[in-house]
């Protein structure tokens, strides 16, 4: 077995720091936005007492979930022993910790009173799913960080136990991270779109393709910036594979749920809405989630059959993966609020605070902003931790060695 | 390295001098400490050097006791305290946390200590008119509570 | 001492007559007017809220006149939430809800506030706390700790809660609310403190059509006991089980 090396980012192009650059200029407009809705109220944004969780939630939820699923390669290296993931372990816990460190940031900045935040981190409802993940979201930083110290410390490495038991933590803590992510809206019995236990493992398979997205375009980036191949034809075709395997799942999951919401009779009609009569819910759902966030992809990625097709339509597949998960996350979270609550079932209802009526929500440009803060700071993070730790596998060693 | 020590001890005493010049002419002429107005009534819940100290505990603890178990000791309410201390501004009305004249807010400014109690109580009384008409008799009073201890017994 | 300095208009502001100890608090509040206020115990204002008690609301639809709006005036003004125009952020703690059955055409106007539930969903789901149900039921949002998340509006069936979405002045000394956090109906608890009627109830007793009971369900004396017991009444969500403590008659 070759021994595996490791190096710092410390030779680039300079288009790195124009992304960086980029990335800086988002989050501070993303930030400049937080205080801006926070000296003003939420009256700036687009979120009003109908749509209570906007564009912010949908960016927050979609990095919380690429979170937990970046975090796979490790898994599958450390917990299914797979030789091949071994290379990118380090980086898939530190793009975790980014990811969620940036959904995380959205999350907080978007509350009424950011300011108390300390309130939140010391006086908790345990009954709350809510507090629940705090405690999950920060407990996968410190999980996370210390499987990453075992896997980089000179002498924690050497220890196989302590490896192994560190991998099976954070694999077990991500999967009930991600359950705690979708029983947010799980537990929703007051909502007909939520109110589904299959949110959990929607939100997991949910998490499996993001979180690989994401993990395939930080590779495709800095392999063009270190001018080092970082995902070799092998595991470049296990991409594809999973790539598939994870968006098949999300559609299954997906199929199911509205399945069963449409059998049973009194969902009927937040069916129809969100399915049919929704507008740009409907939109959304069709055409970002369906078509351009999975049947597209997929298309692209079977036939992507050589290495040099699969080369490029793998990061565009993972592009158009995310796009459609913003699409899924807006129509569950923004969608499933938009159909009125049912407080008098078979009536006609009418009032001046919009019951029975179809919830209209424009998002403010100071929302999208936070929201997207939220990927820089993710992507800012990556970048920083890069810089100061050998994440980065040493390819061309490995495959001179093969040769 | 002597030169750096001497030049830090040169700084600190001129502050020094400078802070104990400032306490003693606030302590004189008053202009720099604020000079909050006196209250309304007769004598504030407790004498001024312990509400000084420890106004912020007794509203911490009324708050969570009003608020939480509903037992609204009319002595620490806030209320209290902004009614009894309400500052009337150049139109005769009281004035809110918004001028620097109001009771909180020339303490709290000088001391740098932000307060957000305001964003969400009143910060002046309600209107005198409309406030006198809401008190009901001593007597009525006085009814409730003996049919409330009448009753829970 | 006064139990009094806050509020608006008392309910006991001409006489008030005591029946013996477990009897009623009758008051006289206008000609031909009887107000049957606290059925058992209401608590002092220095002493904590009782579990004791669960204080109920039961609304007679058939006495809530189309058109009328008077409880949502009286709690607009005895809680200071004006309207600026702006219906999709603006607060409402009580709405009417315009009911009209599609086969038969029957109409109905349903006033619609915070239920008051004994299991809430929103106290379940707040992760700090802020939300809480007091010891006589009463629900509500220690808005010293609540961080603004919505939460529990996502949680809350009647869509009874409002955020505030922007920056308040001169609120009222009884009613404190504020930007950034979540409110709603609050049983006009600083009413009940000091032994008086929430001002819906009162509104609609003194000028409306009466619908209003209100009193503590844990007293089999009190009327709003008497009437659960005698007559049909509904709650809204029930299957939800949530056990709402505002209650509706011919629904």
């Amino acid at each position: 077995m070759t021994k595996l090396k490791f190096h710092r980012l410390e030779q680039h192009r300079p288009t790195l720091w124009v992304l960086v650059g980029l990335h800086v200029v988002v989050l501070a407009l993303g930030f400049g936005a937080a205080l801006y809705m926070e000296e003003h109220g939420h009256i700036v944004s687009g979120m009003n007492n109908q749509i209570v969780w906007g564009l912010p939630h949908v960016f927050a939820v979609l990095l919380i979930l690429a979170a937990s699923g970046a975090l796979n390669l490790a898994s599958i290296s450390s917990v299914f022993n797979r030789l091949a993931y071994k290379p990118y372990a380090r980086l898939s816990g530190i793009v975790a910790i980014a990811l969620l460190v940036g959904g995380l940031a959205v999350l907080v900045l978007d509350l009424g009173r950011p300011e108390r935040l300390v309130v939140a981190m010391t006086t908790y409802n345990f009954k709350s799913i809510f507090a629940w993940n705090i405690y999950l979201y920060s407990g996968f930083v410190l999980v996370v960080g210390a499987y990453l110290f075992s896997m980089m410390d000179r002498r924690a490495s050497q220890s196989v136990v302590l490896g192994n038991t560190m991998a099976w933590v954070a694999f077990s803590w991500r999967l009930i991270l991600t359950t705690g992510t979708g029983l947010i809206f799980g537990f929703l019995a007051a909502r007909e779109a939520y109110d589904a236990a299959i949110m959990a493992p929607l939100f997991i398979a949910a998490s499996f393709l993001y979180g690989l997205a994401f993990m395939v375009l930080v590779l495709v980036v800095m392999s063009r910036e270190t001018g080092n191949e970082l995902a070799t034809e092998e595991i470049a075709g296990k991409f594809r594979g999973l790539l598939s395997i994870f968006a098949l799942s999300v559609l299954y999951f997906t199929i199911v749920h509205h399945l069963t919401k449409f059998y049973t009779g009194g969902h009927q009609g937040v069916e129809l809405f969100l399915l049919r009569d929704g507008g740009v819910y409907t939109l959304a759902f069709w055409g970002g989630q369906i078509v351009c966030g999975t049947l597209l992809p997929l298309g692209l990625l079977a036939r992507a059959r050589d290495s040099a097709t699969v080369r490029w339509s793998l990061p565009l597949a993972s592009v158009l993966f995310l796009i459609g998960g913003v699409a899924q996350i807006y129509v569950i979270i923004i969608g499933g609020q938009a159909y009125p609550l049912k407080l008098f079932p078979g009536m006609e209802v009418s009032s001046s605070f919009f019951d029975g009526v179809i919830a209209s929500y424009q998002p403010s440009l100071p929302e999208l902003v936070l929201g997207l803060s939220g990927i820089s700071l993710a992507m800012l993070l990556t970048t920083l931790a890069l810089r100061l730790m050998p994440f980065l596998p040493e390819m061309r060693t490995k495959r001179s060695d093969a040769a | 390295m002597r030169r750096r020590a001497a030049i830090a001890l040169g700084l600190f005493m001129g502050v020094a001098v400078l802070a104990a010049a400032g306490m003693r002419a606030s302590a004189e002429s008053g202009t720099l400490a604020p000079q909050p107005p006196k209250g309304r009534g007769e004598h504030c819940v407790a004498d001024t050097d312990f509400m000084r100290r420890n106004h912020m505990k007794m509203l911490l603890g009324h708050r969570s006791e009003a608020v939480r178990l509903g037992v609204r000791t009319q002595q620490y309410d806030l209320n209290g305290c902004v009614d009894c201390h309400a500052v009337a501004g150049a139109d005769g009305r009281p004035v809110s946390f918004d001028s620097p004249q109001h009771f909180c807010r020339s303490c709290h400014t000088y001391a740098a200590v932000s307060i957000d109690c305001f964003e969400c109580h009143a910060s002046r009384p309600q209107a005198p008119g409309k406030a006198a008409a809401v008190q009901p008799g001593d007597k009525e009073v006085a009814a409730i509570s003996q049919y409330l201890r009448d009753v829970g017994q | 001492m006064s139990a009094e300095s806050y509020g608006s208009h008392p309910v006991v502001d001409r006489r008030v007559l005591l029946r013996g100890a477990g009897g009623f608090l009758v008051t006289l509040l206008a000609p031909g007017v009887t107000l049957y206020a606290f059925g058992a115990a209401g608590h002092a204002s220095e002493a904590p809220a009782s579990s004791k008690v669960r204080w109920a609301l039961l609304i007679d639809l058939s006495k809530c006149p189309a058109g009328c709006d008077l409880c949502v005036t009286a709690c607009r003004d005895e809680n200071g939430w004006q309207q600026n125009g702006r219906p999709e952020t603006d607060p409402q703690w009580i709405r009417k809800v315009k009911l009209r059955d599609g086969r038969t055409g029957e109409y109905r106007e349903v006033p619609v506030m915070c239920q008051h539930c004994d299991k809430p969903a929103c106290v379940d789901v707040c992760p700090t706390g802020a939300s809480f149900k007091r010891a006589d039921g009463i629900v509500l949002v220690d808005k010293h700790i609540c961080i603004g998340c919505r939460f529990c509006m996502m949680a809350c069936p009647y869509k009874a809660r409002s955020f505030v979405h922007q920056p308040l002045t001169d609120q009222k000394p009884w009613a404190p609310r504020g930007k950034g956090t979540v409110e709603a109906c609050t049983f006009c608890v600083h009413r009940l403190d000091s032994a008086r009627l929430p001002a819906c109830v009162e509104a609609c007793a003194v000028k409306g059509g009466g619908a209003m009971t209100f009193g503590d369900l844990n007293d089999p004396t009190s009327e709003v006991s008497k009437a659960v017991a005698k007559y049909a009444t509904s709650q809204v969500r029930a299957d939800l089980g949530l056990e709402p403590a505002v209650r509706y008659r011919n629904l």
